[in-house]
């Protein structure tokens, strides 16, 4: 896990009683998504029930934390102080394997390549005053 | 397409009878509700009505006005019904259904509508890292698992449904161009526009900066002080109003599943809350997209106006970059769209003045080189939150 010295704070991370095992798995260095445990839909973001098979009942299933770039965009205006000095900057919509889609800023990507289909990977990162988050960095579309 | 006999019961049977509305401004001596009182005195005056009349009133959730705030300003004696729709942009067109049913089913006699707010003087969505516009249930999912990673404002949001759709469709940054300068061109023509004496060519569009790409500046709408107010009563009680009233042939609302973000939607590009929502109000009003004259359509983005063509049957779905190209939404085309410049070059009243807009047009109250000719039928559409999305259709007085 790599430590950010990023200043200012990104927004607080208004974490619930429902995404805490995102978290926790998130604190041990895992990517775990939440899984109904009687039909076994994937969901994110987190929620009470399902919503196809409606029960009450799920657990947290780790994931491949590989995926690719849905869509992205180029911000090149920073609309809070956390990303001022990093603009133009990629925030990607990932879509893992398993289906699911996070939401991620790509700070290293370059903003002139970033592609749709891009290949990327998770990665743990731990805030300043916030504990660790997942990051995706670009991968080698070759697999190197 | 179904024909008019098919029409649902509610279709024509209430009306907008009155609108009224404050000067579109950057800079204001008014407080929100302080316009929001102008806009609401004058639409019912215009009504042929005093606010004892007035005992219904829905206040705009985007506004954070609550009913107490009218019935102690407005002096209203006994207000019989109140409701906030919480469907952000959508939300004025939505809480149109809600009203027509309250007046319908008997509820109330005459409800008041009012949006807007202090865009620029307060509240500027430009200058807004958080906490300046007022915490939204419905952000709770975008809060923990969005803004913390960088994705913090809707030009961000809405960008990834564009650039999604031009990767799918082939559809151009030109493309949100022409949307641009097609509801520039109207402003132009339009006195009340915020950019009544601004042009714009394709090109300036081209050279207008990246907000967040696709989305440049030309892309979204503009951050504008003022308020639109509305009344809706009975189409039979219309009928001794001051003016005409103007009836609602179909109404509906919509919302996009899963509810939690743009990123979370099956599809992107589509805003399928808007497609329900049209779907319903053609339904209601026994009719379909080629019998609308003119569209006023929500744009908070370009790309949105592109998505809602789609979304209202106008064209198929990634069809909407070639359908604006040729002028075909510019007036003289072949559906006008937002006559008045719209949310991006009239101003930005929570998507209340293209209701207000299309009153005036089947008035023929507007400037006589932006009136649609034989302009009979009229699509209003809200676009909110996530893809949330309303639809109305507004006739000529029968």
């Amino acid at each position: 896990m790599t430590t950010n010295e990023e200043a200012p704070a990104r927004p607080p991370i208004p974490k619930t009683e429902i995404s805490q095992g995102f978290w926790d798995a998130i604190a041990e260095g895992r990517l775990a998504i939440q899984r109904c445990t009687s039909c076994g839909l994937l969901r994110h973001y987190p929620q009470l029930r399902c919503p196809s098979c409606h029960s009450a009942d799920s657990d947290w299933a780790d994931v491949s934390g590989r995926g690719r770039v849905h869509s992205y965009t180029v911000a090149h205006r920073a609309f809070h102080p956390a990303w001022k000095d990093h603009v133009p900057y990629v925030i990607a919509t990932i879509e893992l394997e398993e289906g699911i889609r996070l939401v991620c800023d790509l700070l290293d990507a370059d903003p002139d390549t970033i592609a749709i289909d891009q290949a990327v990977e998770v990665r743990f990162e731990d805030l300043p005053g916030q504990g660790p988050i997942p990051r995706f960095d670009v991968v080698d579309a070759s697999g190197g | 397409m179904s024909s008019l006999s098919s029409r649902s019961p509610l279709s024509g049977k209430t009306a907008i009878i009155g609108i009224g509305q404050t000067p579109f401004t950057r800079g204001t001596e008014l407080t929100t509700l302080g316009l929001h009182l102008e806009a609401a005195h004058e639409a019912i005056t215009d009504a042929g009505l005093t606010p004892a009349d007035i005992d219904g009133v829905m206040p705009n959730e985007l506004a954070g006005t609550v009913a107490e705030d009218f019935i102690l300003e407005l002096g209203l004696p006994n207000l019989a019904f109140s409701s906030t729709i919480r469907t952000g942009g959508a939300s004025f067109v939505s809480a149109i259904q809600s009203a027509a049913l309250a007046v319908a089913g008997g509820v109330a006699n005459h409800v008041l509508l009012v949006a807007g707010r202090r865009g620029f003087s307060a509240q500027r969505v430009s200058k807004t890292s958080e906490g300046a516009i007022a915490p939204h249930p419905v952000m709770r999912q975008i809060d923990e698992f969005e803004r913390p990673f960088g994705n913090t404002v809707a030009a961000q949001w809405f960008a990834q449904a564009a650039r999604r759709h031009m990767h799918e469709y082939g559809t151009t940054s030109e493309d949100f161009g022409h949307v641009a300068v097609a509801v520039r061109g109207h402003a132009n023509k339009n006195p009340r526009a915020l950019m009544y004496e601004k042009t714009m060519t394709l090109e300036q569009h081209q050279a207008s900066p990246f907000i967040a790409d696709p989305l440049r500046l030309f892309d979204c709408s503009l951050e504008t002080d003022g308020a639109t107010a509305i009344v809706i009563s009975r189409a039979d009680r219309a009928k001794d109003a001051k003016k005409p009233g103007i009836p609602i042939l179909g109404v509906g609302e919509g919302h996009g599943d899963p509810p939690t973000s743009i990123t979370q939607k099956r599809d992107l590009t589509r805003i399928e809350g808007l497609e329900r929502a049209a779907e319903r109000a053609y339904a209601m009003a026994g009719l379909g997209p080629e019998a609308i004259d003119c569209a006023q359509l929500y744009d908070g983005f370009t790309w949105i106006v592109l998505a809602s063509l789609e979304a209202c049957g106008f064209c198929a779905p990634g069809e909407g970059g070639g359908f604006v190209r040729d002028g075909r939404i510019a007036l003289g085309g072949a559906l006008p769209v937002n006559t008045s410049g719209g949310l991006l070059s009239e101003g930005h009243c929570s998507g209340a003045n293209l209701v207000s807009e299309a009153v005036r047009q089947l008035r023929g109250e507007v400037e006589p080189d932006r009136q649609v000719a034989g302009c009979e039928r009229i699509l209003v559409t809200g676009e909110g939150d996530f893809h949330e999305g309303a639809a109305l259709i507004l006739g000529a007085t029968e």
